[in-house]
């Protein structure tokens, strides 16, 4: 529920692109270094008039790839900045191979990143495929289910980003088109308040200190490999409590509190459906017509995926008769989405447990309705009441 | 969800559907209500169908999927009338708007659409006050007269100010856009 | 000020705990303790009368082994040296002042 809050917010119309351009623009970074990409190319295009309107101190570093972007931002945050870039889908593949070089080097750039299939066949449009492919790369991933939520997530990115116990890069994402070019309805905090909600960025280490010369990026053999990779496993542990300070601490400032996942009418609930980004605010709708027909039906919205909330999604499933997980792509391992089996696997050490299955949906854009959740949650009451499970992992509106 | 207004647009890539959205979620949050607006998923390419969507509400809209019934469908190139269902899902009581020089009895009987049909030659318009063919600033004025979905007046007064923004160093269009809609307000029939 | 790499820790295998965020190096000095001159099968000689000082080796070589003092070349740190060659290969053939042997 909203507190009550005394900070004065701004009540605009902002795509989710323009949200966190706006955020960045708050943030205001040493620098930013970017490469357009359909639909993220706004993010930097809207923030680089920022730069030329002189609204920022920005140092604005445009390359001719999005490994490049990347590359610049480890390199300036390596040397003590507070470092943004902006991608999607092709663009994030490309920056990959520098990705876990900035996790590992604890480098704790932020990077809006706005969901898009990825190729082939080639397509723009919305689906998890990108971001997915970059899970494991040690970053932070948080998913936004509108545009209120993709400005909200990219001031606290920065602050869970750069808090001591964590140190890592995280990427905030919002849905291609669905949300980046759709304008709603949002609130923004003054640009002061922002500021000091972020706080000021001290680095732990610079390259560019002269009279503290350090080696970044050494070489690791077998016998110290291991241990550098130890902390930042375990930073992405301690990560978890971070986000949900950092998320309690927002809402009791401005009245939007945030944590790892969001429980819509879950309290009671007999079935559910687990989904990220902006699915999520459909399903509520469908999730409330069912409950004036008397089901008892919640949703499970997975805010962050990377750390996954292993404890949290046990603690909040493990009593449901039955969950659908609905993935925005398919890992393409011979089963089911990268969502249904985390889920899974953080179920399985629990002594009760929900049936579960499986849903692959919109890739590529393909609209989900009113009617297709509504499917879902009709599939799950019959499973709930003794029905066969059936097929576990289904693919829903496409034509099979 | 039973008290949102639910818009479908129809254009051509280039004719401004997804900006007249954007300008009417715009007024609408602008005036206190709650709006979206977005297009149809997609680049617009010069010339080809797009569609653009708003939703109005007094609460919070949540919903992130394509509009399927719109209450009010306004159609920025009439020739769209003969390739796409532009009637898709709109209620026998629902609004029409169309940009056209014809009368709305020539489209009630083209169409067979017992609702509200509104036309407004807002191209005309477009083309007398701004010099060029973009009807999409024109269609707010005649969505405002047919529907009553925003307040004139602070419509009026938000798109300027919106307009302010992206023509800064352009004054004209600013005053041209303001005086199409002014025209359209005016001109719109039923 | 640069701090010098302590010998034991050095050699010491340090657990995750107790290592730098990002597996920084803030202390200097590994090389001192790692002496990879014994790696070469040929090693560079180099003759002082015929060397012009115009420090293209010393600008090549991989290992900074090319020792420098007052401005002029001054010999090459044969316990790091790893016998590569190039010093040899890049020395102007009209002063060819590095020659590569047999390692002793």
């Amino acid at each position: 529920m909203p507190v009550k809050t005394e900070v004065k917010q701004l009540v605009a119309a902002k795509t989710g692109n323009e949200a966190m351009a706006e955020a960045m623009r708050q943030i205001d970074p040493d620098v930013v270094a970017a490469y357009p990409i359909t639909p993220a190319t706004e993010i930097a295009q809207i923030f680089s008039s920022f730069v030329a309107d002189g609204q920022v101190n920005t140092e604005m570093v445009t390359v001719e790839s999005e490994h490049s972007a990347l590359s610049a931002c480890v390199g300036s945050a390596a040397a003590g900045a507070r470092a943004m870039t902006a991608t999607a889908a092709q663009g994030l593949m490309l920056m990959a191979e520098i990705m876990p070089i900035a996790a590992a080097l604890r480098l704790p750039i932020v990077m809006p990143e706005v969901n898009r299939a990825i190729s082939g066949p080639i397509n723009i449009h919305c689906d998890h495929s990108d971001t997915m492919f970059c899970r494991d790369a040690g970053w932070i991933q948080i998913f936004s289910e509108n545009t209120q939520e993709a400005y909200d997530n990219v001031l606290q990115a920065v602050r869970i980003a750069e808090h001591a116990k964590v140190r890592l890069p995280a990427l905030v994402t919002t849905d291609g088109f669905i949300i980046s070019h759709a304008m709603e309805t949002i609130k923004i905090l003054p640009d002061d308040e922002a500021k000091a909600f972020i706080g000021a960025y001290k680095a732990n280490y610079s390259v560019l200190d002269a009279a503290h010369p350090i080696t970044v990026g050494s070489i690791d053999l077998q016998n110290y490999y291991f241990e550098h990779r130890l902390p930042m496993i375990n930073a992405l542990k301690e990560a978890k409590a971070v986000i949900k300070q950092v998320g309690r601490e927002f809402g009791e400032k401005y009245g939007r509190p945030y944590d790892l996942l969001e429980k819509y009418r879950m309290d009671d609930a007999e079935t559910a459906i687990v989904c990220l980004g902006s699915t999520a605010g459909t399903a509520k709708d469908v999730v409330d017509a069912l409950r004036d027909e008397g089901q008892k039906a919640g949703l499970l919205k997975i805010r962050v995926f990377r750390p996954f909330p292993v404890e949290d999604i046990a603690a909040v499933l493990a009593g449901l008769k039955a969950v659908a997980v609905l993935d925005r792509s398919d890992s393409l391992n011979g089963y089911g989405g990268p969502v249904f089996t985390e889920v899974c696997s953080a179920l399985f050490n629990s002594i009760q447990k929900p049936k579960i299955v499986n849903y692959i949906y919109g890739l590529g854009g393909r609209d989900i309705d009113l009617h297709m959740l509504k499917s879902v949650y009709d599939r799950l009451a019959s499973i709930k009441d003794g029905q066969d499970l059936g097929t576990i992992v289904d693919y829903l509106g496409a034509r099979k | 969800m039973a008290d949102t207004i639910e818009i479908r647009w129809h254009g051509r890539g280039g004719q401004g559907a997804k900006t007249a959205a954007l300008l009417v979620a715009d007024a609408a949050i602008a005036t206190g209500k709650l709006a979206q607006a977005f297009p149809e998923y997609g680049p617009e390419r010069m010339g080809a169908p797009v569609k653009a969507f708003n939703r109005i509400s007094g609460q919070e809209i949540r919903v992130h999927c394509a509009v399927e019934h719109p209450s009010i469908v306004l159609v920025l190139d009439e020739t769209l009338v003969d390739s796409v269902n532009v009637l898709e899902g709109l209620p026998e009581n629902g609004t029409i708007i169309i940009n056209t020089e014809k009368k709305p009895e020539e489209y009630r009987q083209k169409l067979n659409f017992p609702g509200n049909i509104f036309t407004v030659d807002a191209s005309g318009i477009a083309l007398k006050n701004i010099g060029l063919n973009k009807p999409n600033t024109p269609m707010l004025g005649a969505l405002v007269k047919a529907t009553g979905i925003l307040d004139y007046e602070k419509m009026l007064a938000d798109t300027a100010h919106k307009l302010q923004k992206k023509f800064k160093n352009k004054p004209e269009v600013i005053e041209g856009n303001v005086k199409a809609i002014k025209d359209a307000y005016e001109e719109v029939s039923k | 000020m640069t701090t010098m790499l302590d010998e034991k820790k050095y050699t010491a295998n340090l657990p995750a705990s107790e290592l730098p965020e990002g597996g920084v190096w803030t202390e200097a000095g590994s090389s001192l303790m790692r002496k990879t001159g014994d790696w070469k099968v040929e090693q560079p000689v180099w003759d002082k009368a015929k060397c012009i000082s115009c420090f293209t080796c010393w600008a090549y070589c991989p290992d900074s082994c090319m020792q420098i003092e007052n401005g002029r070349m001054a010999g090459i740190d044969l316990e790091h040296c790893k016998g590569c060659g190039i010093c040899a290969n890049v020395c102007p053939p009209k002063v060819s002042a590095i020659k590569m042997e047999k390692a002793r």
